[in-house]
């Protein structure tokens, strides 16, 4: 079974987010950029799929140079080749700019089944696997707890508001990653030296046949950012018994917060 | 010169709408009154009957597409059927609620017809006929303000973000033909665990942390229920096994805006306070007076949360009586 990954490299979820001088964008020097942690559950299920079925698992990544390390990790999880789409351009994609730079490699990639994040931590939107599957034109399952592959078929188990659905396709199938789908493994130390010696196919905009020019322009642009606005006080209900800060809290819920 | 209107798509499931829908209407009518337009409505998979229900806020037109494949969301048809909407009707603006439906229809429906989505939004402002918007980024640590080069703008609102209106006019419904066109995907079963208030569309959460000590929840789930909320999680409660997965809030969990949120026995790890810090009054209970979520609450009671939180539930019900 070919397996494809679609992997992002994102801020460590730990991070003290900053906004750049430009106000567009955020500081990115003193941050640790990590797997995305959905595509890492991603890779996870990628690799047992592999380890059950057979077949091979390809991680795919729009970046920059800095996402070899991404990519070097999962492989050292034991994913076995990387392609990285390396260009300037991909900074200025808007989710469907990326999708149609993934969805360009993915049509000289032979696949059965690829897995994304059902969202990147970043820029939470949601979108780029599902896009993927409509520009490769395919069938997607998104928020997926549980699978299982059976006679060129899938079937999943997705998260919705209170439950979950199950469903079912033909293969090749695009699903995303929900929590609790798998826990994801550690790299081991022999699989990072095995990683060295795995291949990274490095590739630019023309290499895979794109116009940076127009596949660069978004149709949607950040104007700003800001933070959420500050909390102010933090009121620390003092004094007297439990039962009188209990009595203290619910009283400003009720008379000053109008919450309760 | 012709215009068209704002779409709005609705999301039902066993016959009840969601919560978010009637958001997104009144969302969705504010936009047209801005624009000048007018707004239709969409109801899939269900009839006439049950799209009577949304006639009071704000749609002029209401689009029934009823048919037997649309009786549960299926990505595939329902961006089928949607998309052939869109290309009939010509919307400015598409407006749907970004509960986990609207998310992947929204999200689909974006590559099908090669429109700017989007997501999460929780403010939508326009100046001189210009939608700006804005959205949460970085698991909620960052709003940002987006704006548009392409048409429609889909726009999928974040529940509890946006105040639901009433219209005295009612909308006029027209039934129409559906075609489901090519479809991949089969429907095995669906099991809901029906009675639970959502999360994401919450009031009041009450949530427990690792200071809960054990799966024994009950003291949260009283108050909760006395104030009609819902029961959240940090994700050391989750991993712990002592609730499930979908109670976990956080940046990798839900990102809830509740109008209140009571944090028991919760540090305040920044995953946790990026999946909550929107919600409108925040209360921490917790006996760690340097615990970092009381720099992040607007109340706050340094104790031990099995004798606290009782105590706030007592009062509470002197209050309601
Ligand atoms: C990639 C990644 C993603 C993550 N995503 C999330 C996420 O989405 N959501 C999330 O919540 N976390 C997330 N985390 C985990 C996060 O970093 C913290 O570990 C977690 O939030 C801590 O949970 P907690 O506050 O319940 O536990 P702790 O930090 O252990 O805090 C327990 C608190 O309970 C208090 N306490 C103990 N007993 C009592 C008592 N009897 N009465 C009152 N107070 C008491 C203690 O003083 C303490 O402050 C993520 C971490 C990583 C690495
Ligand atoms: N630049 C990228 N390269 C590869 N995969 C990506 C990229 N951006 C997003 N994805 C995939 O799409 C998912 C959803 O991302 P997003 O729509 O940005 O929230 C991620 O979890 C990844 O699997």
């Amino acid at each position: 079974m070919e397996i494809i990954v679609l992997l992002k490299q994102v801020p460590s979820t730990e991070s003290f987010i900053e906004i750049a001088d430009d106000g567009i964008s955020i500081k990115k020097d003193d941050i640790k950029f990590v797997i995305n942690p959905y595509d890492e559950f991603a890779v996870e299920e990628a690799i047992r799929l592999k380890e059950a079925h057979g077949g091979s698992v390809t991680i795919l990544s729009a970046g920059t140079d800095k996402t070899v390390e991404a990519i070097r990790t999962a492989l050292a999880m034991g994913a076995d080749k990387g392609i990285l789409i390396n260009d300037p351009a991909i900074e200025g994609c808007d989710a469907l700019g990326t999708a149609r730079i993934l969805a360009a490699v993915l049509k000289d990639t032979p696949f059965d089944l690829i897995i994304a994040g059902q969202r990147a931590v970043d820029d939470d939107n949601f979108q780029v696997g599902l896009a993927v599957a409509e520009f490769v034109d395919v069938p997607h399952i998104s928020m997926v707890i549980k699978q299982e592959v059976a006679d060129g078929s899938i079937r999943c188990q997705r998260t919705v508001e209170g439950g979950t659905v199950t469903l079912e396709a033909q293969l090749p199938v695009l699903f995303t990653t929900q929590r609790g789908l798998n826990e994801p493994r550690y790299a081991s130390l022999p699989g990072i030296m095995k990683a060295k010696k795995k291949p990274i196919d490095m590739k630019t905009l023309e290499d895979i046949g794109l116009d940076s020019e127009k596949v660069g322009k978004p149709m949607s642009r950040i104007t700003a950012m800001k933070f959420l606005p500050e909390r102010k006080g933090g009121k620390i209900i003092e004094g007297g018994s439990a039962g009188e800060k209990a009595a203290a809290l619910v009283r400003a819920l009720n008379e000053e917060a109008k919450v309760v | 010169m012709s215009q068209g209107n704002v779409l709005a798509i609705t999301e039902q499931s066993d016959n009840v709408f969601r919560k978010v829908t009637y958001e997104a209407l009144s969302e969705g009518r504010r936009i047209a009154d801005s624009m000048g337009c007018g707004l239709t409505a969409v109801v899939l998979g269900a009839g006439e009957n049950l799209a009577k229900e949304i006639g009071q806020y704000g749609a002029d037109r209401i689009l029934v597409a009823d048919n037997e494949a649309l009786h549960e969301y299926m990505a595939d048809a329902y961006t089928n059927v949607v998309a052939d909407i869109v290309s009939r009707e010509k919307p400015v603006t598409i407006v749907v609620g970004a509960s986990t439906q609207g998310k992947d229809l929204s999200a689909r429906l974006a590559a099908r017809i090669n429109a700017p989505l989007a997501m999460d939004c929780v403010d939508i402002r326009i100046d001189n006929g210009d939608l700006t918007v804005t959205r949460p980024m970085y698991g909620g640590k960052i709003l940002a303000d987006i704006v548009f080069d392409g048409k429609p703008q889909i726009l999928a609102i974040r529940p509890n973000s946006m105040s639901i209106t009433e219209h005295a006019a009612a909308g006029a419904i027209e039934i129409l033909d559906v075609n489901i066109g090519k479809t991949d995907l089969k429907f095995i079963e669906k099991k809901l665990d029906t009675g639970k208030v959502e999360l994401t569309e919450a009031d009041v959460i009450v949530a427990g942390g690792r200071g809960m000590g054990g799966s024994d929840f009950s003291v949260i789930e009283e108050l909760a229920d006395l104030l009609g909320g819902a029961v959240g999680a940090s994700r050391s409660s989750v991993d712990e096994g002592w609730r499930p997965l979908e109670d976990q809030v956080g940046q990798t969990g839900k990102v809830v805006s509740p109008n209140l949120y009571i944090a028991c026995g919760i540090s305040g790890a920044i995953q946790h306070l990026a999946g909550m810090s929107s919600s409108r009054v925040v209360v921490a209970v917790n006996k760690d007076s340097e615990a970092p979520i009381f720099s992040k609450a607007d109340y706050g009671i340094i104790g031990d949360l099995f004798e606290v939180v009782p105590l706030i539930a007592e009062e509470i019900k002197k209050i309601k009586n």
